[in-house]
């Protein structure tokens, strides 16, 4: 936790000695971290807080056979987390483990993208969600696999046979529903509509994503996005549900600009752990 | 004190998988390797079954314990990720406890082609009866490793152990 601390003075300090208009900016924006630590926290913020929305269905959900589904699929994504965190606090060296990246960092630090931090809304919501992120996980972490960084790459093979199979029952739910009843198809069809904005933000490059493929961890999201598209067009079409077209998406939180969600899911997330900083059990 | 690697196995093989107790550490393949240093440590290796699998700190500890029970002065426990564990290591012998056990042993593991969706999938055979048919209930169950299933004929609700 010291080291925490310690880095977040000097980032804000660092931002202070440009002097001029610039201060207030660089005071509000947390300092961008080595590249990879980045790159690695988006990797990572996308389960942890995709997981732990998911773990907000622990005893509430529809049926019981989907109440342990959805449990367990949260254990899978924060299993996941943990891993990405772990190795991004080991690439940054300043003595941060899983636990301090989850549970003491402030909402402009976290770089998950938008999409896994809007409220759980219904089960609809949910799987619709789950169904458009599984589907580009699964593209990414196969795309880590063939990746020059060992650790990354073996964390992604793991994590890719977990997630064919949330894959496989995000995508099963949206078919059933879009091929429902009247009920459940006009409302999973408002879900895709609503969520579709965010989408964009899975397959966005910056400076980040050019700097670690000189680092041999590059991922073609062009070529993700193309095989994406067809997958949940594939599926969409299935479930009798119309692919909302491409307007202008919501962008941000590779960058540390969250929904107001955000900050609402980390109280609830990080309560225990900073009440009772160092403590187990 | 001095072990072989086949006497570090023998004594591994008695630590039960805390989840599936029917089967050791060593047959569910969580076990990937086990040596002794010139200094006498013993060295284990093990490696989760899910990213998420909250079983893994309880694993290490009995593993520390049975060695240490067995006359070991030093033990040290390391987690590997890769090669990714797959429910293809488990042998015969080890799955046929399982179906004893009333779990229905994994199939072969998908590999290759990315996503299967909505596809049609073997109906698993009941560990009870042996029925073939039978029906998926639900695609998680009571541990991240399982599914649960129901028989048509026998009527028996069962697990299946998800091949990964």
């Amino acid at each position: 936790m010291a080291a925490h601390e310690e880095g977040d003075a000097g980032g804000i300090a660092a931002g202070e000695a440009k002097a001029g208009t610039g201060v207030v900016a660089a005071a509000r924006q947390a300092p961008l971290a080595a590249p990879l630590v980045e790159y690695l926290l988006r990797i990572g913020d996308d389960r942890l807080i995709l997981g732990h929305r998911m773990s907000e269905w622990t005893g509430h959900g529809p049926i019981l056979e989907e109440d342990i589904a959805t449990a367990n699929i949260a254990l899978d994504l924060i299993g996941q987390a943990a891993q990405f965190l772990k190795l991004a606090g080991a690439v940054e060296g300043a003595g941060r483990d899983e636990d301090a990246l989850a549970y003491f960092r402030d909402g402009v630090k976290f770089r998950n993208c938008l999409l896994v931090e809007l409220p759980k809304g219904d089960f609809g919501d949910t799987m619709v969600r789950q169904f458009l992120f599984d589907a580009y996980s699964v593209l990414q972490l196969e795309a880590f696999t063939k990746c020059g960084h060992e650790t990354l790459a073996a964390i992604a093979a793991k994590a890719l046979k977990e997630d064919k199979y949330h894959l496989r029952h995000s995508s099963e739910w949206v078919v059933r529903m879009g091929d429902g009843t009247e009920e459940s198809h006009t409302r999973v069809q408002a879900s895709l509509d609503r969520l579709w904005k965010y989408t964009g933000e899975l397959f966005a490059t910056d400076d980040i994503d050019a700097a670690v493929s000189v680092l041999g961890v590059s991922v073609d999201q062009a070529g993700i996005k193309v095989r994406w598209d067809a997958m949940v067009t594939d599926v969409l079409t299935r479930a009798t549900l119309t692919r909302p077209a491409d307007g202008p998406m919501q962008l941000g939180g590779r960058r540390g600009r969250h929904t107001e969600h955000l900050g609402h899911l980390l109280a609830t997330m990080q309560s225990v752990a900073r009440a009772h900083p160092g403590a187990s059990w | 004190m001095r072990f072989s690697r086949e006497q570090l196995y023998a004594i591994l093989g008695t630590v039960p998988d805390p989840e599936v107790p029917v089967i050791s550490v060593v047959e569910l393949g969580i076990v990937r390797e086990a040596s002794q240093r010139e200094d006498g440590t013993v060295e284990v290796t093990i490696t989760p079954t899910y990213s998420g699998c909250p079983a893994m700190y309880e694993i290490e500890k009995d593993v520390r314990s049975a060695l240490e029970a067995a006359g070991a002065r030093a033990v040290e426990v390391r987690t590997v990720l890769s090669p990714a564990w797959t429910t293809d290591w488990i042998p015969e012998e080890a799955r046929e406890k399982l179906r004893k056990y009333g779990i229905a042993p994994p199939g072969r593991a998908e590999s290759g082609g990315l996503v299967m969706l909505t596809r049609a999938r073997t109906p698993v055979a009941c560990p009870w009866c042996g029925s073939r048919n039978t029906s998926l209930k639900s695609e998680f169950g009571s541990t991240a490793c399982k599914a649960i299933h129901v028989c048509n004929d026998c009527r028996q609700p069962f697990d299946e152990f998800k091949a990964i």
